[in-house]
């Protein structure tokens, strides 16, 4: 029997909530590692993230500061927290707080010798939702007409270049459609005071949503892209149940993405495919998927992938991928006791 | 009229679209007629089999066989042959 390397890999974005993080799923992925036997420890925001409580999956949890409190305090929680667990690897898994983990990545690296594996600062910016349509001139990739919204008083502006409907989107989460100026002004106001500005307004492209979860070395190869079309949808927008596609073309234009951007870490990517079989790039997120379990479950274990880059490994792309396999999300209600959401509201650990 | 290639057929009738990720279930005559599409036969040859093996007349059969080759093209499960 072959003898696992043992590591301690920190993820975050542990809400498996009905919007949920990645945190869970990639832990998941970890935990069926063929070559590493992994300790995980959870990095938290909120005390009732699920994934705190999950003890069969999660070794051990801290709260972290959030991502506004900035690097300073970040890097001095993530001292402590290594100076406890010795950390090999750390995956962020929300893109509000990439920013960050990307300022402090080298740091990180040096003075505490944790390995991260992210996108870099020109990449994160060039695939923001504000900047997507000239990464698509630049990509050579299909993306609906956008753009950057500050106020409400540009909606009249707006209104004579696209047509109705168009959807109206977050600067970080949430997408609206919108048919009329009204509508248009009041996911503004929602949006805006959710995620701030500026607010997104993209042409809007009917046709079934088609999405990637892929990952690349940085060297612009593709270790794997993984094709999903979401069954059922949550009012959330979000993803119930999917299945794997065997979609060559899709495929094929993410790893044209990646080679081109030379992408660097997880990612997703979200296309509509029109009647005529076109596809149009809706957004990039500089991070695994919630669904990317699906694609350890088609054999393509991306997170252990992604574990294997950080520590500088050989990782070569994976070969084909198992099609027609679905997930279907589940709720669960977990009991806890009081001490161990005491434990980490007051201490921040548990 | 052709079968996609990557379209998977069990026994049971259940058809799985693997481009769109679609499924789709059809009763025995359905699976009858796609598996004779799939094995390019014509639709000269469907209807001498339909109408020689089930007790349905001409009319009805060009009715229901362009209704269901229609929602097979509709769901991209088959193509017009050039």
């Amino acid at each position: 029997m072959a003898i696992k390397q043992k590591i301690t890999v920190a993820v975050s974005g542990l809400n498996n909530i009905d919007s949920p993080g990645p945190g869970i799923p990639v832990i998941r992925a970890l935990k069926e590692s063929k070559d590493f036997e992994v300790r995980i420890i959870g990095l938290s925001y909120e005390t009732l993230e699920p994934g705190l409580y999950m003890h069969n999956l999660v070794d051990k949890s801290y709260q972290i500061p959030l991502p506004g409190s900035g690097i300073d305090s970040l890097m001095e929680r993530l001292n402590y927290i290594n100076a406890q667990e010795k950390i090999d690897v750390i995956i962020p898994n929300f893109d509000a707080e990439l920013a960050n983990f990307m300022k402090i990545e080298n740091r990180l690296k040096s003075e505490l010798g944790i390995n991260m594996f992210l996108p870099t600062q020109e990449q994160f910016d060039e695939r923001h939702k504000a900047n997507l349509y000239e990464f698509g001139e630049k990509h050579q990739v299909h993306v609906p007409f956008s753009k950057m919204m500050f106020s409400t008083a540009e909606i009249p502006t707006i209104a004579n270049e696209f047509t109705y409907p168009m959807v109206v989107k977050g600067k970080f989460y949430e997408a609206y459609i919108a048919y009329n100026a009204e509508q248009v002004g009041n996911y503004f106001n929602k949006l805006s005071t959710k995620w701030g500005l500026p607010i997104i307004i993209q042409e809007y492209v009917f046709g079934s949503e088609v999405n990637v979860t892929a990952l690349g070395d940085g060297k612009g190869n593709a270790i794997s892209a993984v094709p999903m079309r979401k069954l059922f949808i949550t009012d959330k927008g979000k993803a119930w149940a999917g299945i794997s596609l065997d979609d060559d073309e899709l495929v094929n234009i993410a790893k044209n993405v990646i080679s081109s951007s030379k992408w660097r870490g997880g990612m997703e990517l979200e296309f509509i495919k029109t009647a005529e079989n076109k596809y149009y790039l809706l957004e990039i997120n500089p991070r695994f998927p919630a669904w990317v379990y699906l694609a350890a479950g088609c054999g393509h274990n991306q997170p252990e992938a992604l574990v294997k880059l950080a520590l500088n490994l050989p990782v070569e792309p994976f070969g084909g991928y198992e099609i027609g396999k679905m997930f279907i999300r589940y709720s669960y209600d977990m009991i806890v006791d009081l001490k161990e959401f005491e434990q980490i509201s007051t201490i921040g650990e548990l | 009229m052709k079968i996609k290639k990557n379209v998977a057929i069990s026994e049971s009738g259940f058809i799985f679209n693997p481009t769109t990720g679609d499924s789709f279930s059809t009763n025995p005559i359905g699976l009858e007629i796609i598996r004779m599409l799939k094995d390019d036969k014509g639709k000269d040859e469907i209807r001498k089999t339909i109408l020689t093996k089930y007790n349905a007349d001409e009319s009805t059969f060009e009715k229901d066989y362009y209704d269901f080759v229609m929602m097979l093209q509709n769901n991209q499960v088959a193509e017009e042959t050039e």
